[in-house]
């Protein structure tokens, strides 16, 4: 009972806070309803018992990569004081369309499968009991998943070395 | 309608892909439509996170965690090319960054 | 009905009433640190001794005209204070002051929540913080509290880094992300981890100094600098929940630092068996003390250094800090190993 009211509530927020991200006038405006969906996001993530990737949805998501955009945003802002921008509707028929199209598809899928039986639990590596969420996420991503693990970092070195050139003034 | 199953969370996690895919269609500037783009990831985030818990696998948050930190980058690469180019051409409306045509 | 709704209320109650009443209190306190350091008596005027000044200077806010600049974003400039002063006081949520104690025949333990990522969340906390700032100078609609906020907030996020890497090396050495966990641990090893970890400490220190805007790095908020950086347009009471965000900050800083580093509630060298006087000092007792101690050496420092300049601030951030986090990483890492 408690859980349907929290994920409702929950719901209604993130899709609003969504909306709102895509419809706001003011980029600013935007940025801070992100900010509140990332938000939301995390609290589904520990409704899923993944409180480990709620963490790390706030810490990275919320606290630096929107922050990254907020930052962006006033560098521009800066330049160019902020105007009401005429932002008339582009392909808005199209958009509808392929909305649809993708929500009749997905629909599809779920009432496809609502009437199967859930698929048998796939168990990872053993971690001891009563450990949390934070030592079996750590156990795969070192063991199963290592290459990749190590792949993301030569990929967060690039991006980082990438960013840094390309934001630099030509001096 | 009462016991949250899986099927709602991935109801919720197909609507707020299209949210994200509406914005990216809709709307002219271009840092409304990578925010758009941030939000089909978190939508695929959901996703993923919803089936590591009905499998009772962690490999989904493993891999849910690979998509913020490819997220990251490419939030900090493609806001790097953006602000390269303003300060070349001063506009943010996508419809006018189209210099690369024949 | 009663461990579940009642007893979490209550504690919250008292936590914020006991936060905000020692955030208003710390005002006095640091004029009256400085003051002694210079060599003069600091707030006299007000009650015995100046004990009732922060009174004066509530009311006096309180009083004074709320004024929002003409263009400015009125519901983020309304906003900006609150998201400053939001994550200061649920950061208290997972600091534990002592393991249990008996109110009335229950035994309640002194935490409000014990949740098994209690140090990644209070790290997330603090990051969320940082919009505060960016808002508050954003929303003035004004150059210079944009560009300082802009400022304040890049030194933030450089700081977070080292402080991040250097938590990350004591976890390996605790083995848990839980806060109650960590002063466990430091009672099965039977030694506070700021002789284990000592390079962690002192940068988490200096980290926590940066992370909070306080003196030397207090670059952001001097009015030598840009007009009063990023709350120059803020008066009255919202000017007041900045620096009320700020004291909370700092006795957040000082109380994860005492919890990780110094044993929480743990008396001095928790394992012997022959200091057993000692134990009759409450837990909480010992950890307020703690506390206590690092808020008058952040007062002290601002007291004592010069302000760093901004490219010095950063250089020290990313050139200094981070690669020391990184080998201490690597170090207590292999030490964890082979030993």
């Amino acid at each position: 009972m408690l859980e349907a009211v929290v994920f409702y509530t929950l719901a209604a927020f993130i899709l609003g806070f969504g909306v709102l991200v895509v419809t706001a006038r003011n980029t600013v405006h935007s940025v801070l309803f992100l900010v509140a969906n990332f938000l939301c996001v995390a609290v589904v993530f520990v409704m899923l018992a993944a409180e480990f990737l709620a963490i790390i949805q706030v810490l990275v998501y919320a606290g630096g990569i929107v922050v990254l955009y907020l930052f962006v945003v006033m560098l521009v802002n800066l330049k160019r004081p902020p105007e009401a921008p005429l932002d008339t509707r582009r392909q808005s028929r199209a958009g509808f369309v392929l909305a649809a199209v993708l929500l009749a598809e997905l629909s599809a899928i779920l009432v496809y499968t609502a009437g199967r039986p859930a698929p048998a639990p796939v168990p990872g590596p053993a971690v001891a009991a009563g450990t949390g969420n934070t030592e079996a996420v750590g156990m795969l991503l070192y063991t199963d998943y290592l290459v990749p693990f190590e792949v993301a970092s030569m990929l967060l070195l690039v991006a980082m070395v990438g960013a840094i050139i390309l934001a630099r003034k030509d001096v | 309608m009462l016991p949250i199953t899986p099927y709602h969370y991935l109801v919720l996690s197909a609507a707020l892909f299209m949210i994200g895919v509406m914005g990216v269609m809709v709307r002219r500037n271009i840092i409304i439509i990578f925010m758009s783009i941030e939000l089909m990831l978190n939508a695929v985030n959901i996703n993923l996170a919803v089936f590591s818990q009905q499998l009772q696998n962690a490999a989904g948050q493993v891999f849910a965690i690979f998509v913020i930190a490819v997220a990251a980058a490419e939030a900090a690469v493609g806001l790097g090319i953006i602000l390269a180019f303003y300060r070349n051409k001063e506009t943010l409306n996508i419809d006018e960054i189209n210099i690369l045509k024949w | 009905m009663i461990e579940t709704f009642v007893v979490p209320i209550l504690k919250i109650l008292v936590l914020l009433n006991a936060v905000l009443v020692s955030v208003t209190f710390m005002t006095l306190l640091e004029r009256k640190i400085i003051a002694w350091v210079q060599v003069r008596l600091g707030p006299m005027r007000v009650g015995p001794h100046g004990v009732l000044q922060p009174i004066a200077d509530a009311v006096k806010l309180l009083l004074k005209e709320d004024i929002t600049p003409s263009r400015a974003d009125k519901w983020v400039f309304t906003l900006a204070p609150i998201v400053s002063m939001v994550p200061a006081l649920i950061a208290f949520a997972v600091i534990p002051f002592d393991r249990e104690a008996s109110f009335f025949g229950y035994r309640i333990p002194l935490y409000i929540a014990d949740i098994n990522v209690g140090l990644l969340y209070i790290v997330s906390i603090t990051s969320i913080g940082i919009y505060g700032i960016i808002l508050a100078g954003y929303a003035s609609n004004s150059k210079f509290p944009l560009l300082a906020g802009l400022r304040a907030s890049a030194q933030l996020v450089s700081y977070e880094i080292a402080v991040t890497m250097m938590l990350v090396s004591l976890v390996v050495n605790a083995g848990t992300l839980s806060m109650v966990g960590i002063v466990e641990a430091q009672l099965q090893q039977g030694v506070w981890y700021a002789f284990l970890q000592p390079v962690a400490f002192v940068v988490l220190f200096i980290g926590g100094l940066a992370e909070t805007n306080r003196a030397p790095f207090d670059l952001p908020e001097a009015e030598q600098e840009l007009t009063g950086g990023f709350h120059t347009e803020y008066s009255g009471m919202r000017f007041a929940l900045f620096f009320l965000a700020e004291y909370a900050n700092m006795i957040v800083v000082s109380a994860v630092a005492t919890t990780l580093f110094l044993g929480g509630w743990l008396r001095p060298f928790p394992g012997v068996e022959a200091l057993w006087l000692l134990d009759y000092v409450p837990g909480w007792l010992w950890f307020f003390l703690k506390t206590f101690a690092f808020i008058y050496i952040f007062m002290w420092i601002r007291a004592t250094l010069p302000r760093y300049r901004y490219d010095q601030l950063m250089r020290l951030g990313w050139k200094v800090l981070i690669p020391l986090g990184i080998v201490n990483l690597v170090i207590t890492a292999t030490l964890k190993v082979l030993l």
